[in-house]
């Protein structure tokens, strides 16, 4: 039986301001699979993510989700089954981190007691403690601390699809390398399906059943991480060039 | 001060505020889903603030004397004094309000579009609660000018503290002419006042 793809971009392409920022993208994540989508920085990676989620209108293409094209879906629904992690956080200043976390479980009309409930083990599991953070808003935190109330919400609902973007970029390597290990570790369990924005090379190789390689809006390539340490397009050898890099660093540090 | 004296303050003072009161609940309510009206409608939104900025600039005087013959809405009494002081008062609600809501920091309403909230969801949960501290800043200016132009509304016989100072002209009392300034005067700091205190206990530190 073959797999069931959640999400199937078809010859998507987005016209922004005149520009052209994805050209003819087609990518098929299948039910369990974490595809990330690396890239250098304009590459076009948060297009490519909201193009999915409907806050950016294709010029050309289609977005089928769930096996129903994007344009048949309420888009309301279509985003509520989508947790999106945005870059930056983009957390509701005026409200709590348990009123930000619970937001999708209040709009699909959970119970209080449940919402609560689940807020207080989103907020375990991204390492904030509910006692400490509960009711602080978002400007009496950290960037580090907002993007895991980031996570937190986006995984609230139990949405079929992830859509993170660069989620752990503002994190301490020791926090970020404890996320991205849950992270792997709840893909495992609950077969999470997801798109996952960095462009950070190691990152992707960690996290990705594949990785979807954007140049300049295009689909460079799409591989398995082991594939992808042999790829041959001049941008994956950029990347894997800086890999090679940060190793060498890691061995002998700079002399100042 | 003789007592007669006191208390016809007393009554003129709250005659004053029922129509202050009056007069900020009516423009409330046409200012505010007026400028949630506009904030998607950015030609309209410029008429209507062109037509209000020109009504503001209308002495009061000249405004009760305009509306004093028309049908309907003129005619000496409270109905025409209310009607005028909606007038000026409707301007720094609208405005505000539009300010407050069309202030909402982009990225958070296309967060809010995101998380799959409907539009009426996003004016009521996220739009207007991010713009109350606008919107009580627009109120705060409506209530300070309405109490001062209330004071001229008493020359169409709208009663309130004005009461004393038309009569005060007339007579060329001086003493009357404060009985009525006055406590108009200290109505207005103190709303002032009142007002900035919520409007500093509703914006975010
Ligand atoms: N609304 C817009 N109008 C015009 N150009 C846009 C718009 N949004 C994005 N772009 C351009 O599209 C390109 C891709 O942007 P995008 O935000 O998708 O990049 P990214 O890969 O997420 O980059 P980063 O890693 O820096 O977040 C950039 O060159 C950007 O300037
Ligand atoms: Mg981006």
């Amino acid at each position: 039986m073959s797999a069931h793809a959640i999400v199937e971009i078809r010859h998507l392409s987005c016209v922004l301001g005149g520009r052209t920022v994805l050209r003819d993208i087609s990518l098929r994540v299948e039910e369990g699979e974490t595809v990330v989508l690396l890239g250098r920085s304009g590459s076009g990676k948060t297009t490519l993510l909201k193009a999915v989620n409907g806050l950016t209108t294709p010029s050309a293409g289609e977005v089928w989700f769930e096996g129903r094209p994007a344009a048949q879906w309420d888009p309301i629904q279509l985003r509520r089954r989508m947790g999106y992690v945005i870059q930056d956080a983009g957390l509701f200043p005026h409200w709590t981190v348990a009123a930000n976390v619970g937001l999708v479980p209040r709009l699909e009309n959970w119970p209080p007691d449940r919402v609560a409930a689940r807020v207080e083990s989103l907020l375990e599991a991204v390492g904030l403690a509910p006692g400490e953070f509960r009711e602080r808003y978002p400007r009496q935190l950290s960037g580090g601390q907002k993007q895991r109330v980031g996570i937190a919400r986006a995984l609230a609902a139990d949405p079929p699809l992830l859509l993170l973007d660069e989620p752990f970029a503002a994190l301490d390597p020791i926090t970020r390398f404890e996320l991205q290990r849950q992270f792997l570790h709840l893909r495992r369990t609950v077969r999470k399906t997801a798109l996952f924005v960095t462009h950070d090379v190691r990152e992707a190789l960690m996290m990705a059943s594949r990785v979807a390689l954007l140049r300049d809006g295009a689909l460079d390539l799409i591989l398995t991480p082991e594939e992808f340490l042999a790829a041959s397009t001049a941008e994956a050898k950029a990347f894997l060039a800086s890999l090679e890099e940060n190793w060498r660093q890691d061995e002998r540090p700079p002399r100042i | 001060m003789n007592g007669r004296l006191a208390s016809e303050i007393v009554s003129l003072s709250l005659e004053h505020l029922t129509l202050v009161a009056i007069t900020l609940g009516i423009a409330m309510a046409a200012a505010i889903p007026g400028a949630v009206l506009l904030a998607r409608r950015a030609a309209a939104r410029r008429w209507v603030l062109g037509f209000a900025n020109i009504a503001q600039t209308i002495p009061s005087l000249a405004l009760f004397g305009f509306l004093l013959p028309l049908p309907w809405i003129g005619g000496i009494g409270k109905r025409t004094a209310v009607i005028a002081l909606c007038l000026y008062a409707l301007l720094p609600i609208l405005r505000n309000t539009l300010t407050g809501i069309l202030g909402v920091d982009a990225g958070v309403r296309e967060s809010a579009v995101a998380m799959g909230m409907t539009r009426r969801q996003i004016l009521w949960q996220v739009e207007l609660p991010l713009a109350v501290p606008s919107i009580v800043a627009g109120l705060r200016i409506a209530t300070v000018t309405t109490i001062g132009t209330a004071t001229i509304a008493a020359f169409i016989g709208a009663g309130g503290l004005g009461v004393f100072i038309v009569r005060g002209i007339a007579m060329m009392d001086k003493p009357q002419i404060l009985a009525g300034a006055v406590p108009a005067a200290a109505m207005a700091l103190l709303a002032d006042e009142a007002l900035e205190w919520i409007e500093r206990k509703l914006s975010p530190a």
